[in-house]
Order: C-alpha cells, then structure tokens, then sequence
C-alpha cells in the first residue's frame, strides 16, 4: 500500500514538477590514510571518507524523490604513489565532474591543474594547508575542510577566553608541523596570547604502538615538558600522529593540553550532538557501524553541498553549480547552530569550529564578544583584507 | 550582542528585569535561578498549587498551558490567569512536542529519546499510556476534528497518522530528511510536513495520504502554520533565517519575510515557532538564539516590533483570549509572557530546564 501511494505522489510530483530526470555522479577521489596513529580508536575505516558522501547522497536522494535528481557516488581510492590524475580521468570518464577530493596539498593541486581540462569542480574535505585557498587558490577548488588558521583560531579564541593566554607550544618535525604552529603563532598574536616557549619533538621514526610502551612514555614526556617558564596550557602541533596525544596526564606541570590532543579544534567529532547533530550521528551509525570522523563529514557535507547547488539550480553543471556556491543565496545547514557559506574571495566554507576532547564537544567557536562586521565565522581565518587569494 | 542595545527596549517589570544582567554575562545556570527571591516565590507556588490541587478536578476553574521542559524530561504546568508556575510533573525522556485533544482531556507529549507519544490525562496528571509513533517523535499536529494526530519521526523520513480514540496507527507517509514541522489546513484537507535537511514543506492530501506538492524553502525548515482562514501557510527556516509565505493552493512561495535586528548578526537570527491571532492580522515569530520574537502585520508582511524575551526561544502559545502570548525559552529556562495588546513583555515565569514546546488549554 505504502509502495502505491508512495507512486502516486511522486507520479503527482513529476508531473507538477515537470522536472526531466538529472543524473549526478560524484567521484570520491581519496587517499588511504595512513594506520600509524597513536590511538587505536583513531585508526581509519576502510570507507574513511567514503562513508560520509555515500550518507550525504543517501540524503540528496531522499530529496531528490521530489526533484527528480539522483546523486551516485563513485569511488575513487588512490594507493600510495598512485598517480591521482590517472583517477581523476578514470572519474571524468565514468561521467563524474563534480569531485569530492581527500587528497594531500601536493595531490590536491595536481588534479586541480588536471581538472581544468574537464571543468570539473573539486570540493576539498581533508587538506587544510592555507596556500591552497591564500596563494595558490584555484576556481575549481571548494574549500569545505577547515584551514589551520580557522582551526587555531577556534581553539585561541576559547583559551583567550579562558584567560589562558600562555602558552607553552610543541611542535613536531614534520613541514606540516611547522604550518601549523605558525598558524597558533599567528592566532596568539591576533587574539593576544603570548607563546612563553617552543620545543620541537623530533619524529624518529618506528611504530606508534607497542606492548610496553606507556612505561617509556610516562618517563620521556615530563623529560620533554619540563623548565618551561610558568604557562597556562600545553599547545601541541603535531599532524602527523607522532607525539601529541602522549602529552596529556604526562606532562612535567599539571597543565591542560590543546591542539593536537587534548582539546582539538575540529570541523567534527564523533561526540558531537548539539543543534540536532544526533539525527547526523544515528544515521552514520545505523549504515556504517562506526562513528562519524572529521573526514566523513566533510565528504557528507560536500554531498549536500552539491545536492543544495542542484536543487536550487536544477543542474548538475559544475561550472553552475559552482555559480551559486559562491553567490548569497546560498546556505547550508549543518548541525552547527548556524548557517554555514562560502567566502566569495577564495572559496573557502565559513564554518563554527567544534573544540573536543574526543568525549564532548566542550565548546564552539567564535566565542562570544569576539565581533565581525560582516559575520561573526569571519573571525575564525584568514579575513578578506588579508587575503592572497586571486581566483582563477 | 548587549554591547548594541535594542532600540526599542522593552519594559521587563518583576522578575523578567533580573533576567537581563544574567543573560549579560552569560551566566544563566541550567537550573532555575538560585536567588532568594526566587526561592521565596517557588514556596508561593507550593502554597498556590496547594489551593490550585482542588481545581484540578474542575479544570474550568483555572486556564492552563503546558510547557514541555526537554531537559526537564518534565512538564510545567501553568496558570494563565495568575502567569505562574503551579506545578511540574516528570514525564519521558526529552519532552519535546506538545498537543492537547480538542477538548483538554488528553496532552500528547513526543518523548523523543523514548521513542514515544505519551499521553497525560489533564485532569489526573497521570501518564495512561501511549501514541504508537516511530522513533524519535519530535512535533505533532492535530486534525480540525480531533479525530487524527500527525507526527513527524525525525529518524526515519516518515510521517505518521494516528487515530485518537483508538490510539492505533493508520498510515504513515515517506517524506525528505528529518522531518519536522507540522500543520494541518483549517478544513482538514492538507497536511503539511516540513523536512530539515531537504529544506521543502511536503503538502499531504490526508485523504490519499498522498503527497500533492513539494515546495522548496530556505535551510532547515522547523514549522509550519496556516492562517485561521486557511489562505497561506507559514514556513520558517531556522538556519536560512527567513519565513516562507506559502499559496496553499497555487503551492508557490509567494514571498519570503527576513529579519534584522541592530546588533546581531544574521547567523543569530533563527526563525522557529509561529503563531497568527485569529483573525489573521498579526503574526508572532519566535527568533531562537536572537532572543526576540517578531511581530508581523500578517496582512502587509512588515515587522512591527521585536520583543526581548528569554534566551533561545522556541514555540509560542497564545491564551485562548489572544490576550497573551506565551514563549519556551529554552536556554533562560522562562517562559516570557507577552501582553499582545501592549506589545510588551510584561513578565518571566520560571520553569523547568530547557523549555521547547508550549500548548495552551481551550477555554
């Protein structure tokens, strides 16, 4: 019965709609991230990212019951070293000129180059690297992943108002390390906290794990973290998974520990429940049996990002879609109290930035009395005087 | 957001005045306000509910409202006439959605988090059983003639239809994303069912169970409402920050209401709960996190007023004489009490902790 009357009133539908069927094929183009985490629970899922934009077309399908669209997901997951132009062929062969991109900055700006050629858009959902949206911003490139400047602000703005304001800053060995203890310099400065002092945790290589291995730990983190001058929070930059998360109930002083571990600046937390979150959270679970990580919600909201542009436009044209991405009309909602949009100057998503400690979201900037003239999420990064960016 | 004052602002007399330095600073605790004060006026209401028990079994007595408090898991119940709390009473977890029966015998309250549509008996203040709704029951609506409830299940894209005298199911219709919304049209004859993430309000003909149109709004549309003369129906989108007026017949937005208030930032003003005054000229729109619910002229779409209220507001209730309105104030856990013909906010009536649904019994 429900079947019948489900088609009647999509038959009702398609005739009041007049809508011809649009097919729209999203590639996932996406790395295999790597399993040394120092974290068992931090280990990726074979579907890491794909998951989030296969629960994101679950969702514009629903809606496109009653807009005559659907939305198919091809998977696109690239080995280590394998050439990401060749996928991202293999995606615009299969029909696919709309991409959600899980790639590193290097690979991320490869396929962009490449993806000229086919006018494909690519919506970036891991790489928060400021050169990719500041000096090297490209037209067919969506931001949705966070920079490390919104990421550092979010966490700054709550310690500022915390009045936590020195901080003590351990960075790791990596490049990566180092941009993003650049981007807490900057925050520090921006939003007046003092760094007291810096330290390098040097990256020596071998396995994150082991049987024994808390017994060293618990003996060389106080070693590390010891005869800093008299600071308020332990800052942790390490993207790389090599220290950070050693660094809690281990330092030399009873400091709260932030960045890396501890509290973490975030686009998402399995945690996350506020502002009907939840009904986000159930969903995942229910068709993934496993919680929703960072990567997994900005491959889903990228989805509906898509599946919004195609509704309210009716195409799936990239170049049409990216139209209205950038103009005002658009906005997005995303368990986040606010509606999330897009920075004209270099397309980047204005985003709240949720702080977790992998239990809880503990809070959410931009922090209360830290005002913007334009909107208060443009606190939180790089503002449009500031930017490098020149679209092209 | 204090730091720009409103232009207009309105008079908080008694207790709503201590309100404001409290929402100030932030520092309005999860529980009720712990001043002496306070104290003292919560031992009036155990005296008054005391005088108020007896009134229970002749409810013409006293005229009520019933505020679902989500973090509660508790009702408040309210005396109109007094605007005071007089007594609150535990019910299922994450009590969100409330309705009455046409004739005040029975509150339906959508407790989420138990997957169920309690029913409260008004005059015994006992829980005598249950709705069968799908998971995750959020906002309900009920049929001009009493005789159906529809439910939106936020969980699995469903809308359910239930008899209120036999209490069974008797059909259920697939709509978008995280159905929310709920309004039926004064004759009966449509359903409407807004749906969050797919951002339309889905029209339903509840004779077929059909849908008949799906009209696109702004992001994550919370309600719907139709004007007493059934000539538009009213869609807020509380993350688009807009109110669709809808042509019920033609199934068209024919045009889009947006707000700005000095001093607060787009992103903060958050349609939510909506209700027009009987004869259809003055609509009320509670604004979530802006803290303010706007008055419309219903006839020319322009906004008249903004009153301060608490903080988050969700739904609104008027008193059957239209003399009041009442708003939940989720995170200030206050109900604020506006004189609608004063335009004013004349007083905050503490509840229970994060008040979200509001229903008003018929005189």
């Amino acid at each position: 019965m429900r079947q019948i009357l489900v088609l009647v009133g999509m038959l009702i539908l398609a005739r009041a709609a007049l809508a011809e069927p649009l097919a729209i094929k999203v590639g996932v183009l996406r790395e295999t991230h790597g399993r040394e985490t120092i974290s068992i629970l931090d280990l990726p899922a074979a579907d890491d990212t794909l998951a989030g934009a296969l629960l994101g077309a679950a969702d514009n399908n629903t809606t496109g019951k009653f807009t005559n669209q659907s939305f198919e997901t091809i998977d696109a997951q690239l080995g280590e070293g394998e050439d990401a132009v060749a996928a991202l062929d293999r995606l615009t062969a299969q029909g696919a000129r709309v991409v959600i991109a899980d790639l590193a900055a290097p690979r991320l700006s490869v396929a962009a180059e490449r993806a000229k050629a086919s006018g494909a858009l690519l919506f970036n959902v891991s790489a928060p690297d400021e050169a990719l949206r500041e000096e090297e911003c490209r037209a067919n490139v969506v931001h949705v992943a966070p920079s490390r400047a919104m990421l550092a602000d979010g966490l700054a703005q709550y310690l500022v108002w915390k009045k936590w304001t020195r901080w003590f800053l351990i960075k790791g060995s990596h490049p990566e390390d180092e941009f993003l203890a650049s981007a807490y310099r900057l925050a520090a400065k921006k939003f007046g906290a003092k760094i007291v002092e810096e330290r390098v945790f040097e990256d020596t290589g071998g396995g994150r794990r082991s049987d024994s291995g808390a017994v060293q730990t618990q003996r060389q983190i106080p070693a590390l973290t010891q005869g800093a001058p008299a600071y308020d929070v332990l800052i942790a930059a390490d993207e790389s998974e090599v220290f950070a998360n050693y660094l809690p109930y281990r330092s030399f002083d009873a400091r709260p520990v932030a960045g890396s571990a501890g509290l973490v600046p975030t686009n998402w937390d399995g945690a996350h429940e506020q502002w009907g979150a939840q009904q986000l959270q159930n969903r995942f679970m229910q068709n993934h049996r496993r919680a929703m990580n960072a990567r997994d919600n900005a491959a889903w909201l990228a989805m509906r990002m898509i599946g919004e542009a195609a509704t309210r436009t009716g195409s799936g044209d990239p170049e049409k879609l990216r139209a209205y991405l950038v103009s005002p009309e658009f906005s997005i909602a995303a368990f986040k109290g606010v509606r999330l949009t897009l920075r004209p100057w270099n397309q980047q998503l204005r985003q709240p930035i949720l702080l977790s400690d992998g239990r809880m979201t503990a809070s959410v900037s931009p922090q209360e009395g830290f005002l913007h003239q334009t909107t208060e999420l443009d606190t939180l990064g790089r503002d449009r005087p500031e930017t490098k960016c020149r679209l092209k | 957001m204090t730091k720009h004052p409103h232009p207009n602002p309105p008079p908080l007399r008694g207790r709503g005045s201590r309100l404001r330095p409290l929402q100030k600073h932030g520092l309005m605790p999860e529980g009720r306000i712990p001043s002496p004060a306070k104290r003292g006026r919560v031992r009036e209401g155990a005296f008054g509910l005391a005088l108020i028990a007896g009134l229970f079994t002749s409810p013409a007595f006293a005229n009520l409202a019933y505020v679902s408090n989500e973090k509660g898991n508790s009702i408040t119940i309210i005396d109109t006439d007094k605007l005071e709390a007089v007594k609150t009473i535990k019910v299922g977890r994450r009590p969100r959605g409330v309705e009455l029966t046409k004739d005040g015998s029975e509150l339906f309250i959508c407790a989420g988090d138990d997957d169920s549509i309690q029913v409260l008996d008004t005059r015994t203040l006992q829980i005598t059983g249950k709705l069968p709704s799908g998971p995750d029951p959020e906002l309900m609506a009920l049929s001009p003639d009493g005789k159906t409830v529809y439910v939106s299940n936020e969980n699995d894209n469903l809308v359910t239809m239930i008899d209120t005298a036999t209490k069974r199911q008797i059909g259920d219709v697939p709509v978008g994303v995280e159905p929310e919304g709920m309004a039926v049209s004064p004759d009966g004859n449509i359903l409407v069912n807004t749906s969050e993430t797919t951002n339309m309000a889905h029209m339903i003909d509840t004779r077929s169970k059909a849908i008949v149109a799906n009209i696109l709004v702004d992001a994550r549309p919370r309600f719907a409402a139709f004007k007493a003369d059934g000539s538009e129906l009213w869609v807020s989108s509380e993350v688009g920050g807009t109110v669709s007026v809808i042509d019920p017949v033609k199934h068209a937005v024919k045009q889009k209401i947006s707000f700005e208030i000095p001093g607060l930032s787009k992103e903060a003003i958050q349609p939510i709960g909506i209700s027009f005054t009987k004869d259809g000229k003055r609509a009320f729109v509670a604004l979530g996190p802006a803290n303010r619910v706007a008055v419309i002229d219903a006839e020319t779409k322009k906004i008249e007023k903004y009153l301060l209220v608490g903080q988050r507001v969700w739904h609104l209730a008027f008193t059957p004489d239209e003399k009041y309105l009442l708003t939940a104030n989720g995170v200030s856990n206050d109900v604020s009490v506006i004189d609608t013909a004063s335009l004013k906010v004349v007083k905050s009536i503490p509840v229970g902790p994060f008040p979200w649904g509001i229903a008003v019994a018929p005189k």
